[in-house]
């Protein structure tokens, strides 16, 4: 761990805010992504059985 | 074999398809060494102190945020121009990315802010104008979501998306107008030429490129999810047509 | 397309049209920032060009959702886009409609309005004509974001999150105006560019709606 004097709380609440908001993207996109593929492939699957 | 091949959402799909993984692993490893490089490695600045390491998050989103938006517009123009539904749904692939990096440029801008200006925020025009982006970003995803109909939605947030552009050059005109008509010379803004040393600069630039294909990366698999999507709302209606 | 005006304007002057209510909304936002900010004319006197111009422009923003909605729903507005005028001018009488029952109204209250917030002397003559100028880019920019939101079920709400920020460099160079009249500084710059807007505006903006509602009406 590096020295960040003074300003650590700074520093290291912003990369934790930020590392925070990126996670929360990627795992929105991921979820909302297999979300989607299991309903397409249910779908697609009712319609090849008609 | 032209670029336009790929506006073939079967194509597209398969190319990115085996793309995907290696995009996330090289986003993923371009992120964590320029993150880890600037944050353990790099001296403190002699004025900033250790807020300096800020910068490694703070540009990267600042410059994506607006790459973004362009992104979008190039997009939306080629939904407008050529009709690939490709184009459309990576445009709103792209806005929760851009409103993402809109936040983490903000946040980091605030929390750097603080010890710095003694203020976390202030009226200066980058920061506003970092504000009306957010804004703009806000009602375009507003606009998609009210939408049922993905053609329709994607013209309406095509149409926004110009005219939104246009405004969002004014506005960032007006606002170097405006702050300048209230306290001239106080300009708060960094100067890179003038504080960024090479040591600062080499994690830096690999922190861009990370920020760079985690875009690619995202904006590719939230475009698969909308291809999905779409073909989703496609067979839906269709069933329901044949239930009819 | 003056017969298409005075309908318009015979429209929103009737009872429940909405005119006056600009208005009395503009004087009751205008007579709560004193309660708000404490009754020191000093500071009124300061923050009185902005007020007026953002009471201005949440007044303008209220009649919005109005220009096509009662058109949309009794059909007339399918039989205007396939009338013989082109949808652009129809658009773009239907912003000046707006502007007659809104914007005039609001310039021409205004001065009152700055009594009230105790606006330096100098300032009147520029408030109006800021707001003379003003407005007619706020209806365009206004008609633009009703286009877009014709169709939609609780589209009020999201009208003013996709015109609010539109406005921004519009309300920037009006309060402009008015704070440099006050201050008897030179206001001929932030007066051109806001010319510019609106000209702007007026000439490019009804493309756009009108592509936006035929969108919406297909």
């Amino acid at each position: 761990m590096p020295d960040l004097g003074t300003y650590a709380v700074e520093v290291l609440s912003a990369y934790a805010v930020s590392i925070g908001l990126l996670i929360a993207l990627v795992v929105v996109s991921v979820l909302r992504g297999k979300r989607v593929k299991r309903a397409l492939e249910a779908a697609e699957a009712r319609l090849r059985n008609g | 074999m032209s670029f336009w091949e790929y506006a073939n959402p079967r194509k597209f799909m398969a190319l990115t398809d085996r793309a995907m993984p290696w995009l996330f692993t090289l986003a993923g490893v371009s992120l964590v060494v320029g993150l880890v490089w600037g944050f353990f490695f790099t001296p403190n600045d002699f004025r900033q102190g250790s807020t300096v390491k800020i910068i490694y998050l703070h540009v990267p989103s600042a410059m994506m945020a607006i790459n973004v938006w362009v992104m979008m517009l190039v997009t939306s123009l080629v939904w407008i121009v050529r009709r690939h539904h490709v184009s459309a749904l990576a445009a709103k692939a792209a806005a929760p990315i851009g409103v993402t990096f809109t936040l983490i440029a903000l946040a980091t801008g605030a929390i750097w802010g603080q010890p710095m200006w003694g203020t976390w925020w202030a009226w200066d025009p980058r920061l506003t104008s970092f504000l009306i982006l957010f804004l703009f970003y806000l009602g375009y995803m507003a606009l998609w979501s009210a939408i049922e109909d993905p053609d329709t939605a994607a013209d309406l947030t095509s149409v926004l998306c110009l005219v939104g552009t246009v405004f969002a050059v004014l506005s960032r005109y007006a606002l170097i107008f405006w702050n300048q008509g209230l306290h001239q010379g106080a300009s708060l803004s960094l100067d890179k030429e003038e504080n960024v040393a090479d040591v600062f600069y080499h994690p830096l630039l690999l922190s861009i490129a990370g920020f760079v294909l985690l875009f690619i990366a995202l904006v590719f698999y939230r475009t698969r999810t909308e291809i999905r999507a779409r073909r989703l709302y496609a067979i839906g209606l269709k069933e329901r047509m044949a239930n009819a | 397309m003056i017969a298409l005006l005075t309908r318009d304007l015979r429209l929103a002057v009737r009872a429940g049209g909405g005119f006056g209510l600009a208005l009395a909304f503009f004087l009751i936002v205008t007579a709560l920032v004193p309660f708000g900010v404490g009754p020191d004319t000093s500071i009124l006197t300061r923050i009185a060009p902005g007020i007026l111009w953002v009471g201005a422009l949440l007044a303008c923003l209220l009649s919005l959702d109005r220009i096509f909605a009662l058109d949309f729903e009794d059909g007339s507005l399918d039989l205007l886009a396939t009338a013989p005028i082109p949808l652009e001018a129809v658009v773009g009488i239907k912003a000046l409609a707006h502007w007659l029952t809104t914007g005039l109204p609001l310039t021409l209250a205004a001065p009152v309005l700055g009594v009230l917030l105790n606006l330096d002397p100098q300032g009147f003559v520029w408030l109006v004509v800021s707001l003379a100028i003003g407005t007619p880019a706020l209806s365009m920019i206004g008609t633009f974001g009703a286009a877009l939101t014709v169709g939609l079920k609780r589209g009020g709400l999201l009208l003013s999150l996709l015109v609010l920020p539109l406005y921004v460099p519009t309300l920037i160079f009006g309060a402009e105006v008015v704070r440099r009249g006050s201050d008897a500084l030179a206001t001929a710059t932030p007066l051109a560019l806001m010319a510019g807007i609106t000209a702007g505006s007026v000439a490019l903006l009804p493309f756009a709606a009108a592509a936006a509602l035929r969108v919406n009406l297909r």
